[in-house]
């Protein structure tokens, strides 16, 4: 079969999976709504001090949510053979793997893209910061699953790979982190943020051509 | 395609070690369309090791494969050939069809359809059942129902006969016996002996190629 129907294929199964395993993959949404839900707790209700950093909390409890769900991207599959089969495929592995890490950020971004608008408000953002917040978490959560993709491909044949996927990813994902939340944090002053969306988009379109095949290679090595 | 038909596999040389320690080395074979050839040795000869070397899976550390004359990498190896291993590359979360029309969107079809292969393997029937609820030996019979609806000319079995039942072997030697008289090609390990015509089985015992 051809490769669109070949990717499609992929992108329907995660989805499918991911339904079916709906408990395992609530949980990093859930912790990212308990993460950003207990600042305020422990800080006390000085609203002025949450609504500075509101951008920083949403950002930062984003990542580390992302990086929770990153190992679900191939355990599974590297586990039970399908990993084995899909590097058989006659159609190039790195295509197929974009097609997974899509389904990986509907399952795992995506959710994100709709609750931080919530959380943000309960935070105290202003409301002229929202389009810039959704904007981007639009283009940075892909680039948190595509750049993951890399640090899980080279740890999945590590029996305890967590703590060096972190070591690995973390660093990666700072650039982001900058950016994304100086873009917000500018909103809600009010100020410009174009060249901090610009720098993001540029990111999201090398992450998008340049993780797959390094990506790709990483896997062919944890299969042996 | 026709010329893999006509000259099959072919093994030069190959030696692979594992740690310092050489697991086999100066291996060669080649293998017919029409032919089955059954790699044997005790546990630790290196029988799946050479089975994933063929795969591509990993590099061996001399010697050639080549496939209708060419070397895998050029030529049209991996959409010719299928391989099952010990992990048999089924999601238990998904059902017996949904499972099944995966493996075939990775790949070419093959001679069967989907119904057909499930009826040839006994499972007609539990197409939406959960592959979780199956029993190892179905299960096994399941990753084999895929060599039947995908393309291929050269099956690859790691241990085709785990957890399969008396019916179940001789259901599978069955199909191994139907994909050969087709022209196709099988190379597995097993510790079971195959009750194959001696004209089409070659076997290679894996401690003596040291």
């Amino acid at each position: 079969m051809s490769l669109t129907q070949a990717v499609w294929a992929i992108i329907r199964r995660d989805l499918l999976l991911a339904f079916r395993r709906r408990a395992e993959m609530a949980n990093p949404l859930l912790f990212f709504v308990m993460v950003v839900t207990l600042f305020p707790l422990a800080v006390g209700a000085q609203a002025n001090l949450l609504q500075a950093m509101a951008p920083g909390v949403i950002w930062v409890s984003a990542l580390l949510a992302a990086l929770l769900s990153l190992d679900g991207l191939f355990r599974s599959d590297f586990e039970d053979g399908s990993l084995e089969q899909l590097l058989l495929s006659p159609h190039p592995l790195s295509v197929l793997i974009l097609g997974k890490i899509f389904s990986h950020w509907l399952v795992t971004g995506l959710p994100l893209l709709l609750v931080a608008p919530l959380l943000a408000l309960f935070l105290g953002l202003p409301e002229k910061a929202m389009p810039t917040l959704w904007l981007t978490l639009i283009l940075a959560t892909p680039m948190l699953s595509l750049i993951g993709a890399i640090g899980v491909a080279l740890t999945v044949g590590l029996r305890r790979g967590g703590m060096i996927l972190s070591l690995l990813v973390l660093p990666l994902y700072i650039p982001v982190l900058i950016f994304a939340s100086s873009a917000v944090d500018r909103a809600t002053s009010g100020l410009p943020v174009t060249a901090q969306i610009n720098i993001l988009m540029a990111m999201l379109l090398l992450a998008l051509v340049l993780t797959p095949l390094p990506t790709a290679a990483a896997l062919k090595m944890s299969v042996n | 395609m026709e010329e893999a038909i006509q000259s099959g596999l072919e093994i030069t040389d190959l030696s692979c070690s594992r740690d310092d320690r050489t697991l086999f080395s100066g291996l060669s074979f080649t293998v017919h369309p029409g032919q089955v050839l059954l790699l044997e040795g005790s546990n630790g000869s290196g029988k799946t090791t050479v089975l994933r070397t063929l795969c591509g899976f990993r590099e061996a550390d001399a010697g050639e494969i080549r496939w209708a004359g060419q070397s895998i990498k050029e030529s049209s190896f991996f959409a010719d050939m299928a391989y099952v291993g010990h992990a048999d590359g089924i999601k238990k979360e998904l059902t017996v069809l949904e499972n099944l029309r995966f493996g075939l969107a990775l790949s070419r079809p093959g001679h069967y359809s989907i119904e057909q292969a499930l009826k040839k393997v006994q499972l007609a029937g539990y197409d939406d059942n959960l592959v979780q609820t199956l029993s190892a030996g179905q299960k096994r019979r399941l990753s084999l129902a895929r060599l039947l609806i995908i393309h291929s000319i050269l099956w690859i079995l790691d241990e085709p006969f785990t957890s399969l039942d008396k019916q179940g072997i001789e259901l599978i030697e069955t199909l191994i016996d139907a994909h050969v008289n087709q022209g196709g090609m099988v190379i597995l390990t097993s510790h079971h002996d195959l009750s194959l015509p001696y004209t089409r089985l070659q076997r290679i015992h894996l401690n003596s190629c040291h």
